[in-house]
């Protein structure tokens, strides 16, 4: 028999945990005054594993500490809303008892570290928020912010970034619709890779995460844990600095062939029965996970994390509970369906393990080896997670614009398609499989993509938008006008908008200028969708992109969707024809300040971002979709203006067009509310008619027809231009 | 006409080509790829896009030692028709029912767009539907397209008028433009494009209907 103080020295040899020093409290993120806190809430002070629960539960990224407070400023509620933020993701109605389920999410410093993994892992962890809660998902979008092109790591970026996300959704099988990608020096130390999805779902089989019922098995579904990612969302809480690369071993790495199979076995068991409640592990994995179902349910949890399939040997409980491997989910589970999701499982391979139950006190009991390696209050995780009011500065006015020299126009046009901003990007959408499930009505390209629902005439419109020069220069105004912009976009196509998710990709939070654009955009961007109602559903907040000091541009992505009741009646699909005429719809002052001419001819950013006028902008979407079977094609103004819009439609159809403006302000201007219009010229005239009626500014601003582009006196060969434009992109960032 | 759709644990066209052949009147039939036989009556196996096994090494490998793909080939060896269409492709080279094989594509990127084909043979029953020479728009989809044959092969395949599909714009680096090919006895066609994936004009597309309405109207049941 061994002597007692020889096992226990063997005992602490297994699990070697270090001691908790101030040191190694900073390296978890946690400041001096969060740390007092949690000695208050144990009255003792934590051991590694606990420590290590807490950093993963009260950094940026979980707990949201810096923008809860204005977070919930922000409209949530109206009658096409079934769940608004809070679950996995938000849902609205839209009619025959059918619902869709989306949300947008960041993963942007994995991406910067490692982009092929980093990007395809954002794609995998916001499909899995869509069909944990029972949804299967039908489209995906993402929005990308790169620096320079002629940065050093931007090529790099772009590849593994476009690779990664098409590798992950090409292979899960989920149509990539839309999405943007910009370039802009302020994001040379931080890349933004926003990932968008949707799923569709039955409205009364819809799944949420809050656990019920004492003593009822808590169950680990699909891959198994491995040392990836521990402590990921730490490290997306911080800025970085010249130790990024030892950064890397914090990126997981993603297997969309394990994600098919989770999501097929996932629907498979919720209709079993079998599924009480269920939450996917992302980040903070185990953890976040685990408190997350019994923080909702009033319960406790305790995992006994022996039964936890593993990856790799010798895990501690405190890389388990911290590890991101993908593909995970965890389940309460009815007891007596046990063999049958069992039997689902195994069919597709994967793993289904008993890992712990659930408690009838608020503790979270860690167990490992027969022994109790964290035992907390399981509230205190999230519900006493630290909530900041943070010092926040109003960004000054704008400096009024100085003189735009005057320029020919074409040569506008022509510097504006060669910038990879605003070239044609299918560089980047053909490596991403757009038509898979069958059921995509409009591809990527320009304005909304636009995807069927499976057996139906209906159909859901996806926009993805934000103009971060805008926001920077006015964020308030900066905010509206994302918001608006994804509603013309929607209505352009006939849709309807429905709702919206935002993704705020900030910089420091602790910086009050910073604080005070969070703010700002949080302001404009709560007034645009109570406005043009399309209530915020779902979201995500990014913080600390900033490199060695340096902040990204503000950028609060709007992801919003819209109905089309019927693909016949209601869809605006149509091309431009020869001979059509070209109608502008809304009121155009030349605004020129922030705009794409003074970005991309005159390096310039300077002036005030437009203002939005919320209600035009309502009642020019409300004239479209009113009088959609008038119009043959349409599409929204936003950067390069009116030359922009018009050549963009002229080049997809293969058609010219002469507009008769010449002055830069027109042709250039960024002015808001505003579309373009193509029909034939009865159509036209009947347009006129009705805006008349309503008092909406429209007037003919020239007509499609020939095969060159023509600004005012100016004109270029359509070819010549088109060819720009479909090259630049893989010419100039590739 | 009795089709059985194959679904690998990755397919993920395997709704989409359900679609198609129902939309051409068959009674369709899905089928796991753990089950050791196809069901009763089958008058042609669809064997559907996606990553059957995930494909992190050789595409189709892996799904080409599944119990059904035992099936596949004993249908086939019946004389039995085989559809393959991109991965389902890719499945049925690595099972031997049609030659060559399938490598990265030229420019190593995964590609997802309309091609134009043309249709080289008329004579068999996927593409009887068509006119000789006629040029059809159908869409790629696929990371591992190109397709390479020895040259004793192409030279057979030529001979025998086996080459269903060539692309007018060859999108992957495929040997001598070769976007389908059929088997010696004409009734296994395997193509990267995919026609499911053309046979509704919300698709903005229908030059894939030739296929599925012909092999409906060649394969009525007993």
């Amino acid at each position: 028999m061994k002597p007692a103080n020889e096992a226990a020295a063997g005992d602490n040899a297994v699990t070697q945990e270090p001691e908790i020093t101030e040191d190694l409290i900073a390296a978890h993120g946690i400041k001096p005054d969060e740390y007092a806190n949690i000695l208050r809430i144990l009255n003792r002070a934590p051991n590694f594993t606990e420590l290590g629960i807490f950093s993963a539960m009260w950094n940026e990224h979980c707990s949201y500490k810096s923008s809860k407070k204005w977070l919930r400023t922000l409209p949530t509620e109206g009658p096409q809303v079934i769940c608004g933020p809070g679950e996995n993701a938000g849902i609205v109605d839209i009619g025959d008892g059918q619902a869709l389920v989306f949300k947008m999410e960041s993963h942007n410093h994995p991406s910067y570290i490692e982009p092929y993994q980093g990007a395809a892992t954002g794609v995998g962890g916001i499909l899995r928020d869509v069909f944990t809660m029972g949804a299967r998902p039908i489209a995906a979008m993402n929005s990308l912010s790169f620096g320079e092109v002629d940065h050093p790591k931007t090529r790099r970026l772009v590849h593994g970034v476009v690779e990664g996300i098409g590798g992950y959704g090409n292979c899960f099988g989920v149509p990539t619709i839309g999405g943007e990608v910009r370039f802009h020096s302020a994001y040379n130390g931080n890349c933004l890779v926003n990932a968008f999805a949707a799923g569709l779902i039955d409205a009364d089989k819809i799944f949420y995460s809050a656990a019920s019922g004492v003593g009822m098995p808590v169950v680990y579904l699909g891959a198994k844990t491995g040392r990836d990612g521990v402590g990921g969302a730490t490290m997306a809480s911080a800025e970085f600095d010249d130790t990024i690369e030892e950064k890397r071993p914090t990126v997981q790495v993603g297997d969309p062939f394990t994600e098919k199979r989770l999501m097929e076995a996932t629907l498979e068991l919720m209709a079993t029965g079998a599924v009480i409640s269920i939450q996917d592990m992302g980040a903070a994995g185990l953890t976040c996970s685990a408190v997350e179902m019994g923080d909702k349910g009033g319960l406790g949890i305790r995992l006994d994390l022996d039964n936890v399939p593993q990856r790799e040997e010798n895990m501690t409980p405190y890389e388990m509970m911290l590890s991101e491997s993908q593909e995970r989910m965890l389940m309460v589970l009815e007891p007596s369906k046990e063999a049958e999701a069992r039997a689902v499982f195994e069919k597709w391979d994967l793993d289904f393990a008993i890992v712990g139950e659930t408690l009838p006190e608020d503790r979270f009991v860690i167990m490992h080896q027969g022994a109790c390696k964290a035992d907390l209050p399981l509230r205190a995780l999230s519900g006493e997670a630290p909530e900041y009011d943070r010092p926040w500065e109003e960004t000054a006015p704008a400096e009024p614009l100085d003189d735009v020299p005057g320029i020919d126009p074409i040569d506008g046009l022509r510097a504006l398609i060669s910038s990879p901003n605003y070239a044609a990007k299918q560089w980047v959408y053909e490596q991403y499989d757009h038509m898979v499930m069958a059921d995509t009505v409009r591809a990527p390209g320009l304005g909304a993509g636009v995807v069927r629902v499976h057996g139906t005439n209906k159909a859901i419109a996806f926009t993805s938008d934000v103009t971060p020069r805008y926001v920077k220069a006015n964020p308030v105004e900066g905010g509206k006008q994302a918001v608006a912009e994804a509603y013309r976009n929607l209505t352009a196509v006939g849709a309807t908008p429905l709702a919206t998710t935002d993704n705020l990709n900030f910089g420091n939070p602790e910086k009050p200028e910073i604080m005070g654009q969070f703010v700002g955009a949080i302001k404009g961007i709560g007034e645009a969708v109570a406005a043009l109602d399309m209530p915020i559903v779902s979201g995500n907040v990014s913080l600390y992109n900033e490199t060695d000091g340096v902040g990204i541009l503000p950028t609060p992505t709007i992801g919003a969707v819209g109905l089309i009741r019927d693909i016949d009646a209601e869809l605006i699909s149509g091309q431009v024809r020869e001979g059509h005429v070209a109608l502008l719809i809304g009121e155009t002052k030349g605004h020129l300040g922030q705009s794409a001419l003074l970005a991309e001819v005159f390096h310039r950013e300077d002036g005030d971002a437009p203002q939005v006028d919320l209600v035009a902008e309502k009642r020019h979407g409300d004239f479209i979709l009113a009088n959609r079977a008038l119009i043959k094609a349409c599409t929204d103004l936003s950067d390069g203006g009116l030359a922009l819009a018009a050549f963009e439609m002229a080049e997809a159809a293969g058609v010219g067009v002469h507009l008769e403006a010449h002055d830069t302000p027109t042709l250039f201007g960024e002015d808001q509310a505003r579309y373009l219009v193509a029909c034939n010229f009865d159509e036209a005239e009947a347009l006129m008619v009705e805006a008349g009626k309503l008092g909406i500014p429209i007037e003919t601003v020239g007509r499609f027809t020939g095969h060159a582009i023509r600004l005012g006196g100016s004109d270029a060969p359509l070819e010549d231009l088109a060819q720009i434009y479909r090259t630049s992109f893989e010419a100039r960032a590739t | 006409m009795r089709a059985s759709v194959i679904v690998f644990p990755g397919s993920n066209c395997d709704r989409d080509m359900a679609v198609a052949f129902e939309r051409a009147g068959a009674d369709v039939t899905m089928v796991w790829h753990k089950d050791d036989h196809l069901p009763e009556g089958t008058d042609i196996v669809g064997v559907p896009g996606g990553f059957s096994f995930g494909d992190y090494l050789r595409c189709g490998a892996i799904a080409a030692k599944s119990p059904i793909s035992r099936s596949i080939v004993a249908h086939a060896g019946r004389g039995g028709y085989v559809l393959g269409v991109c991965n389902g492709f890719q499945v049925l080279t690595e099972t031997g029912l049609l030659p060559g094989a399938l490598m990265r594509n030229a420019n190593l990127k995964f590609i997802c767009k309309p091609v134009d084909l043309t249709v080289e043979t008329t004579q068999s029953a996927f593409t009887s539907g068509y006119r000789p020479g006629q040029r059809i728009t159908v869409p790629v989809a696929h990371h591992d397209g190109n397709y390479q044959v020895d040259e004793a092969t192409l030279a057979l395949l030529e001979a025998e008028d086996r080459i269903a599909l060539r692309y007018v714009d060859n999108p992957n680096g495929s040997t001598a433009d070769i976007a389908g090919v059929l088997s010696a006895n004409r009734r296994v066609l395997g193509m990267m494009p995919h026609p499911e994936r053309a046979v509704d004009a919300a698709h903005g597309g229908t030059d894939g209907v030739a296929m599925f309405r012909a092999l409906s109207e060649a394969l009525v049941s007993a």
